[in-house]
């Protein structure tokens, strides 16, 4: 017996670096750091046997900065890191950010503050996704509940990626990054694969301009004879730094803009049991494993509960929460932390529904018993 | 117009932002000396920058630039030229962005010995952000951090770069602009780590608070300080004392990093 | 989840106990199963005692840890000591001969057998204690049929060593018969 040659049975951090392969991966720029040091040390396997480079900085700081410079030339790039290294990156997500540059960063999440506990799981850098980086910028992170997902998802990174020229990061954790599981990879020709537009004109060439309407711009390569200039100071369309208040606001409201006004193109969530809920679990990445399985259980008992599980952290799907919670009772928050994600649940769901919250920061993943408990104590 | 600005600076950009006296635009004028006395490819060259006074520079060249974070731009560059080795990637930056905030980059970039040719504009100070004392000011001047006198002691980039692995490493100062735009233009050459520390006057941040006088009298320092690394070799102990070297510190060749990792991509095609 | 089976494998690091974990999931995967593994990391993984967990189920496996373990494994006496839980009524335990059980442990059955011997005696080779555990896991459950598990050791194994891990799984049969 052998397994058919699409299954595999792997790792969510192989995962990760299978997915990316097929979305056209070829450049990592980063510092092993536990729990992601899987992916560079496939990267550093995989990336030359398909002409890719992989290249081990001398520090965090420098390995999403060498990745922002590769995206430059027009490689699809990406940097993985834990807990204390996407501290150290945060500078450089906003650079990322500012000069629109495309680059996948994967955070498998491990415990914290500091050091913390680098080889158990957390889910602790939800805000730190959103707001790590000085300033209001656009956000986008995904958070993958499986190995197969992780696949699916780092596919969905580089072409979001690619798609609105921004860093888009992948939020998942130790418990998904080292977990084993069947994976079954699909036809690469039934993958969607997106690549950035370039421009084709080099005669008035504006890096940083866009057509009425649209919020993203052409982006050039190094190296193809366009001589323009990057800079993470406020620029205008030509990209040259400018000090005008009018024009700080008309960059940075596009910025904001590419993912405010795409979110039917960006949102991902998954709906589970909800049509006659009577409780909502919130969850997302391991933690929603272990609310899929509370519900199962509770489902057994008579408890109409359901689960609303983010795909997408960042953007929040506010919109479809506040809908929902107007026709439950609860609204239970499941997540690896002391209550993040939690936060923004509040200022969505307001009075709409009770919010109850369950969370741990010690290492362990959550169970399904905490969470049934939590429900239950309102009963 | 001098044919330098016309053909490979940004005209509309200019004037620069740098202050009556500076050194800066005699480095910037001296690089596309160099480039235009090797006829390189416009479109095919990359200039990257950290943060600070120097790292305008690129803002003003006509290639491809990138402005980047403070003490970064060695890493970005390194991205640069190993996902696209046929670029000519060359990194502006100053004492404090190259030899403080990113020391590490830049002596790992050397110990690699990655094609990157490297020009420090050392003015030993934090010029733009008026006057704080850099890793490369030395002991006992004055700086806005250091009112009393500086207690540090300073690096000498151009030796340290060349203790770190890099190819060549070399320094010479604006007031020495021919030997500078030659240095440049061997440093161009290099397959490999190459760097140019060029000493560079700050009259506005440095120069004032430490009593050097006109510029000048800071130009006419240069001349007297600095000598000629051989002739420097050549003294007696005692006559050292108040003399720095100049000169090419480092020409050697080692293997250079995009061409080993072509190789094992290579490799890993061969064994299919 | 009452079709979901979980086992714990444990001993000393270096003696295949992740890759034993690999090949039993794989096996039930060709079974036409779902399966998860997971597995110690960091210090704890080092040298000492280390365990590689894993899940087999009919349906999707939702919660990826082992609690209450169907089955144990434990071949050095520090990885029973640690692994082996006091406060529940274990499944099945199978240690090899030299691992002393702590009576206060409550079971439903106790596999006690010559493993490291058999390997290293008859075998001739102590590496291949975790495929000798294998068999004894397969005989002793049913959890995934022989024809996957020979295959799925097949699949993992280097090259000219087949038969002897053949041999080994056989001789796992019988220890658990």
């Amino acid at each position: 017996m052998k397994m058919k040659s699409n299954i595999q049975f792997v790792q969510g951090n192989k995962a990760c670096i299978m997915g990316a392969l097929d979305a056209g991966y070829r450049f990592y720029g980063g510092y092993p750091i536990t729990p992601s040091t899987e992916l560079a040390e496939l990267s550093a396997v995989e990336l030359p046997k398909v002409g890719g480079k992989f290249i081990q900085m001398e520090d965090e700081i420098g390995g999403i900065a060498a990745a922002i410079g590769a995206s430059l030339t027009g490689k699809k790039s990406m940097t993985a890191t834990s807990g204390p290294g996407f501290s150290l990156k945060q500078e450089n997500i906003g650079y990322a950010m500012m000069a629109e540059v495309p680059l996948v960063i994967v955070n498998v999440q491990r415990g914290g503050p500091s050091t913390g506990l680098p080889t158990s799981p957390a889910q602790g850098d939800m805000m730190q996704a959103k707001w790590g980086t000085h300033g209001d910028h656009p956000v986008i992170a995904l958070t993958p509940d499986s190995v197969q997902e992780t696949y699916y998802m780092t596919i969905r990174a580089f072409n979001l990626a690619e798609k609105y020229r921004m860093p888009v990061m992948i939020m998942t954790d130790e418990v998904i990054g080292h977990m084993r599981e069947k994976i079954v990879i699909p036809n690469k020709e039934d993958l969607e694969i997106i690549d950035r537009i370039k421009p084709t004109e080099k005669e008035g060439y504006l890096p940083y301009g866009v057509e009425e309407g649209e919020t993203v711009p052409k982006m050039a390569s190094f190296g193809d004879g366009y001589r323009y200039h990057i800079t993470g100071l406020a620029h205008d369309e030509t990209g040259f730094p400018s000090n005008s208040n009018e024009n700080a606001k008309k960059l940075l409201d596009r910025l904001m803009n590419k993912v405010n006004h795409n979110l039917d193109d960006i949102l991902d969530y998954e709906e589970y049991m909800l049509d006659d809920a009577e409780h909502i679990v919130l969850s997302y990445g391991a933690t929603a494993r272990s609310a899929r399985a509370a519900i199962k259980q509770m489902r057994k008992d008579g408890i109409k509960v359901g689960m609303f599980r983010l795909k997408t952290v960042w953007p929040f799907p506010e919109e479809r929460l506040l809908e929902l919670s107007k026709n439950v009772k609860n609204v239970l928050v499941a997540e690896m932390n002391l209550g993040q994600m939690v936060l923004e649940v509040e200022r969505v769901v307001k009075n709409n529904a009770k919010i109850l919250f369950c969370g741990r920061a010690d290492g362990e993943i959550i169970t399904p018993e905490e969470i049934i408990e939590t429900l239950k104590e309102e009963f | 117009m001098n044919k330098y600005v016309k053909k490979y600076l940004r005209n509309d950009k200019l004037a620069h932002m740098w202050c009556p006296g500076c050194g800066h635009g005699i480095i910037m004028h001296q690089i596309i000396k160099a480039i235009d006395n090797l006829g390189l490819d416009k479109d095919n060259i990359c200039v990257v920058s950290g943060i600070g006074c120097s790292s305008r520079a690129p803002g003003y060249m006509d290639f491809d630039t990138l402005h980047t974070t403070h003490g970064r731009a060695l890493a970005f560059a390194t991205g640069i030229k190993l996902a696209n080795p046929d670029m000519k990637v060359i990194v502006v930056s100053g004492d404090g962005d190259a030899s403080a905030i990113g020391g590490n980059h830049l002596i790992h970039a050397c110990r690699r010995n990655i094609d990157i040719t490297t020009i420090v504009f050392n003015n030993t100070i934090y010029g733009m952000t008026g006057g704080q004392f850099s890793p490369t000011t030395a002991t006992n001047d004055l700086a806005s951090t250091a009112p009393y006198g500086s207690i540090d002691r300073p690096f000498d980039i151009a030796k340290l770069a060349a203790a770190a692995g890099a190819s060549y490493s070399a320094r010479s100062t604006v007031y020495h602009a021919n030997n500078l735009e030659k240095l440049i233009e061997e440093a161009l050459q290099v397959k490999g780590f190459s760097l140019v520390e060029a000493m560079s006057m700050c009259p506005t941040s440095y120069g004032k608070r430490n009593k050097k006088g006109t510029v000048s009298d800071m130009l006419e320092d240069y001349k007297e300080t600095y000598i000629n690394i051989n002739a420097f070799n050549k003294l007696p102990p005692e006559k050292r004392e108040g003399k720095i070297e100049m000169g090419v510190f480092k020409n050697e060749t080692y293997p250079e990093y995009t061409a080993e990792y072509q190789k094992l991509i290579d490799r890993l095609k061969g064994d299919k | 989840m009452s079709n979901q089976f979980e086992l714990r494998l444990s001993g000393a690091g270096g003696q295949g106990l992740l890759l034993a974990g690999i090949v039993l999931a794989e096996a039930g995967i060709l079974d036409g199963k779902f399966a998860t593994q997971t597995q110690s990391y960091g210090p704890e993984a080092r040298g000492g005692a280390s365990k590689s967990e894993v899940i087999i189920s009919d349906s999707e496996i939702d919660y990826p840890e082992v609690r209450t373990p169907n089955l144990t494994l434990a071949l050095t006496q520090e990885a029973a000591d640690k692994y082996i839980s006091k406060d529940i009524i274990n499944g099945i335990i199978v240690v090899d001969e030299r691992v002393e059980i702590d009576p206060a442990i409550k079971y439903e059955k106790l596999i006690r057998v010559p493993i490291i011997k058999t390997a290293k005696n008859k075998i001739g080779k102590a590496i291949v204690a975790n495929i000798v555990s294998l068999g004894i896991i397969v005989e002793a459950t049913n959890i995934v049929s022989k024809e996957a598990m020979e295959s799925a050791i097949l699949n993992r194994v280097p090259k000219g060593t087949e038969k002897l891990n053949r041999m080994a799984l056989e001789s796992g049969y019988e220890l658990a018969k």
